[in-house]
């Protein structure tokens, strides 16, 4: 593979002209579009595919930077690179994008052109928001990704759906401008908008909290950490499947990507001085959220708390880090929470991912979401049954799955920071076994519930291929995570020990 | 004293202009309705003319002609240039409107290029009198053009209060323009200016001349708590026409602005800089929050703008080169976008239909996808979101504003702007998720069709790759 090709600018760019293309090609021959956006997605798939085998796995260094000049007056640059944080959650993107477009093959039926091309487009800029760096394009792929979604929630969402998708967009756009402000104020003091020269600036304790405060209130959000989390349920129900599966397995990811790429770096003393507050957040996600998933009556608003309370993992290992260094000179355990963090993230991506889609599967065929008017459904859907207990185990984190290795990491490195840490994010274990495994018993198991599940029909090719894949990853990354934590560690090394070394 | 006639050449463009008006004026009236696209035809050719002419003449240098009264800089080529741009889309748009409605007469076309050649005036002017005459003939082609529509009630009783208002401003303007006259015994910027500067005159008359005239640009402007008429008169006014009052006067209020605050009395930047400050916040606040409360889209835009001109504010006031530069890529950007938006207005309404009401956009999306599209782009960047040119230009304000160590503005700023969002996404909603009342697509003209696209793209476009229009605006600030 040519070092010289742009690859990076290409998984950004062609499926954002792919998606203007399926736009264009309007509605009057849906197969044309749902094969065009298919294509295309498969194609960026494929693009992307070089980031992980031309990887150089043993520098913290970016890689396939590109960098033009963009708005000189500013000093912002197009400036595009990877490392190991950001790669595989571009592969991520990829990957699941290609789900997406299948998963609404023929359900959608209304301006199919048009959601194909919303998602695309999406695709490539969430893409761009992993790979930028340069602060103000950053923002702008940050921001840029609001439209789409706003777009894809208020479409082809459910009844509810105006009310949510606002509520979505006016959340997220109010963290986010708070960054912006941020930014700003730190390219004054830089004189650049590089995000590297950020990690570099010197700013004094106040300047950071400060700083640190305004990323909080964006990456918070996007998270969503409790207890800012309230749009995230609301915007799941209502989103079309594709949605809420782009929602919890990429969006959310941006927000903890957030942390890692500017609050640790850039403002390591504030995070340090802050840390009880994010670890009091995830703990109160992890245990409080895990609780109100428990009594939830709609399946979707169940796997959307369970999301919460898995994100909530993510920023725990992220911030246990400091504890674990004042404690020990050693760096090791902070980075086990660190790469804890970043695994589950992924892992979070394929199994949510894979539960909104089970849950779409049946929604498609009942139009209902609540776990009252199913019952008995492995009696006539004995495939999908079987895909549905393999994801509920893999979210309730049963070893052998993807789920198990991210928690159990962080669980492992918050012992090191204290006894209680550990204990409570432990209890995910029993609360995720017991909201998971009881909506599958009341859903999948038992007495046929009612005339309407009897006359369900099994999956079909498509739907199978779909959770096939996504099975296939997940248990590929539960038994064998090596591949994903070699390609991190070097980064999270290096941004460990970047954020041990105090700015004051 | 012997006449130059080379002093006539930086003038050019404002006599194309003016002979190419009193062609229009005398011409039509040998016309029939039916052959009214003839004069039509001629108005847009001498604004392309016009716009020849400013291209012309222009070059980087500074060129005072006529003892000191008349200016011609970068500053004043390129705000020529974008409000000839945006008249002649105005133009575009509203044949097509009025035509429907049987108003297409030669009298909005020659009012028009007569208030065109008032906003040349303005922006070219390096004395207070040249400015007050430029402002004058804007405002009379306005007080008459707003109460257009014979048969309208709102119309005459919209034109009634911007008349008394806008008299009331331009009196108040002149009684600050007298204040600095007596203080520095001269009319030209340039002179005021150095006269400040060297000191030893009466503050406290300087400031006192100094409130009234920023009292008249505020009004000028429709800054709060000047901005009474505006939503009246966006309202009142032919949809044609509200389009005109909406987006080129505001680079001919930026004209005003730049050149009595900065060119005239630069020297006294920090005390209007606390007033523009209270505007600026008070400007987006009210602007913000009443435009929540809107059902009329015209009257939501109305307050848009006054909040955007908040905005436009914030770069002024920062006082630096990066600041006025930021301010008049806002107005230049904001004339864009509020042309598209009237110009979708206009488009939708028919005779006996304003289609001025937000639920007439139901369902958009199913009537006319590009359309559509188009409008929510236009949104979208009123709102600030990226990749719209509307981000950039807040961010550019914004940039202005922090580089002056006022954070505690910018982050105002922002937060009002998220309050100013939702009525900008609720436009879109209505456009995306409602069902449509009315399924029939509506037609439009080719030439509309087009500039609107033009329209919607430029804004797309522009916040791709903003340094296009970004360094222009940095070379005529110099």
């Amino acid at each position: 593979m040519s070092a010289d090709l742009p690859i990076i600018s290409m998984t950004v760019w062609l499926p954002i002209i792919g998606g203007l293309l399926v736009l264009g090609s309007g509605d009057k021959a849906p197969n044309v579009s749902r094969w065009l956006a298919l294509f295309v997605a498969v194609a960026t798939f494929l693009v992307s595919l070089p980031l992980y085998t031309g990887f150089d796995a043993g520098t913290a260094q970016m890689q396939f930077v590109e960098k033009v000049a963009w708005i000189p007056a500013f000093d912002v640059h197009y400036y595009l690179g990877v490392d190991g944080i950001s790669m595989p959650l571009i592969l991520l993107t990829t990957f699941i994008s290609i789900l997406v477009i299948i998963a609404g093959w023929e359900v959608i039926q209304y301006k199919p052109s048009q959601y194909m091309a919303a998602f695309l487009i999406m695709e490539g800029v969430m893409v761009g928001v992993f790979a930028a760096l340069d602060a103000m394009l950053f923002y702008v792929f940050w921001e840029a990704m609001l439209i789409p979604m706003f777009l894809i929630i208020g479409v082809w969402g459910g009844p509810n759906r105006v009310y949510a998708t606002i509520k979505f967009f006016l959340y997220t756009f109010l963290g986010s401008v708070f960054m912006l402000v941020a930014l700003i104020y730190m390219y004054f003091k830089a004189g650049s908008m590089d995000i590297l020269a950020f990690h570099a600036l010197q700013l004094n304790l106040f300047e950071q909290i400060l700083i640190f405060i305004a990323f909080l209130l964006a990456f918070a959000v996007k998270v969503p950490m409790w207890p800012v989390h309230t749009w995230l349920p609301d915007a799941h129900v209502e989103a079309p499947t594709g949605g809420s599966v782009i929602l919890a397995a990429i969006m959310l990811k941006i927000g903890g990507y957030g942390f890692l790429r500017f609050s640790l770096p850039i403002t390591p003393d504030a995070s340090n001085e802050l840390d009880w507050l994010i670890i009091t957040m995830s703990l109160v996600a992890v245990v409080y959220i895990g609780f109100v998933a428990l009594v939830q009556q709609d399946m979707k608003k169940l796997v959307a708390y369970s999301s919460i309370a898995h994100m909530g993992f993510v920023t725990l290992g992220f911030f246990i880090i400091f504890q674990i260094m004042n404690q020990s000179p050693t760096a090791a355990g902070a980075a086990m929470g660190m790469q804890g963090g970043m695994v589950q993230m992924v892992s979070h991506g394929f199994i949510s991912a894979a539960m909104f889609l089970c849950i779409g599967v049946l929604y498609d065929r009942m139009h209902s979401r609540q776990i009252n008017d199913y019952g008995g459904v492995v009696n006539h859907m004995p495939w999908f049954a079987a895909f549905m207990v393999f994801f509920a185990m893999a979210n309730a984190g049963l070893p052998g799955t993807s789920g198990f290795v991210g928690e159990f990491m962080v669980i492992i490195a918050s012992f090191r920071a204290d006894f209680w840490y550990a204990f409570l994010a432990a209890t995910t274990l029993i609360i995720g076994a017991a909201y998971t495994l009881w909506m599958v018993k009341r859903v999948v198991f038992g007495e046929t519930g009612n005339a309407q599940v009897a006359a369900l029909e099994d999956i079909n090719k498509r739907e199978f291929l779909v959770l096939g894949s996504l099975a296939v990853a997940v248990l590929v990354l539960g038994l064998w995570p090596a591949p994903l934590i070699d390609v991190m560690s070097v980064s999270i090394e290096n941004l460990l020990q970047h954020v041990s070394a105090s700015k004051l | 004293m012997s006449f130059d006639y080379n002093s006539l050449i930086p003038v050019m463009p404002e006599i194309v202009l003016l002979c190419a008006a009193s062609i229009v004026l005398v011409l039509d009236l040998f016309l029939k309705d039916h052959q009214r696209i003839l004069s039509y035809s001629f108005a847009q050719l001498g604004l392309l003319a016009t716009l020849l002419a400013v291209g012309m003449t222009g070059n980087s240098e500074t060129q005072v002609v006529f003892d000191g009264s008349y200016i011609r800089d970068p500053m004043s080529d390129l705000l020529k240039i974008s409000l000839l741009i945006i008249s002649i889309g105005m133009f575009v748009y509203a044949k097509e409107f009025l035509k429907r409605r049987d108003l297409f007469k030669g009298e909005f076309l020659t009012l028009g290029m007569f208030a065109i050649l008032g906003m040349m005036i303005m922006v070219s002017s390096a004395s207070f009198l040249t400015l007050y005459l430029g402002l004058e003939l804007l405002a009379l082609c306005m007080y008459a053009l707003v109460a257009f529509d014979q048969e309208s009630n709102d119309g005459p009783e919209a034109a009634m209060k911007y008349f008394v208002l806008g008299a009331l401003a331009s009196g108040i303007l002149l009684y600050g323009i007298s204040m600095i006259y007596g203080a520095t015994g001269a009319l030209d910027f340039a002179t005021v200016n150095q006269a400040i500067s060297a000191g030893g005159l009466d503050q406290i008359v300087l400031v006192f001349g100094l409130v009234f005239l920023v009292i008249g640009i505020a009004f000028k402007f429709g800054a709060v708590p000047f901005h009474m008429w505006v939503p009246d008169v966006y309202h009142g006014a032919p949809t044609a026409v509200t389009m005109f009052v909406g987006s080129v006067p505001k680079i001919a209020a930026f004209a005003l602005a730049m050149r009595i605050l900065v060119d005239g009395l630069g020297a006294l930047h920090t005390d209007w800089q606390g007033m523009l400050t209270i505007l600026a916040v008070l400007s987006m606040a009210i602007g913000n929050v009443i435009a929540i409360a809107q059902s009329n889209i015209k009257r939501m835009l109305a307050y848009s703008t006054i909040s955007h001109v908040g905005f436009i504010f914030l770069g002024i006031l920062a006082g630096t080169h990066e600041g006025y530069t930021a301010a008049m890529f806002y107005t230049i950007v904001y004339a864009i976008m509020a042309l598209g938006a009237f110009g979708m207005i206009a488009i939708m309404s028919n005779k006996g239909f304003e289609a001025d009401q937000l639920d007439d956009l139901k369902g958009l999306n199913q009537r006319n996808p590009w359309f559509a599209g188009m409008m929510m782009l236009l949104m979208f960047s009123m709102a600030g979101v990226p990749p719209t040119v509307g981000f950039f230009a807040k961010l550019f304000v914004l940039d202005a504003v922090i580089s002056i160590n006022m954070v505690w503005l910018a982050i105002v700023a922002v937060a009002f702007s998220v309050i100013g969002a939702f009525y900008y996404i609720r436009v879109v909603k209505i456009m995306y998720f409602d069902k449509p009342e009315d399924e029939a697509p509506f037609v439009a003209g080719t030439d509309t069709k087009i500039i609107f696209s033009i329209n919607g793209l430029t804004v797309l476009a522009l916040g791709l790759f903003p340094t296009a229009l970004m360094s222009v605006c940095t070379t005529a600030i110099g």
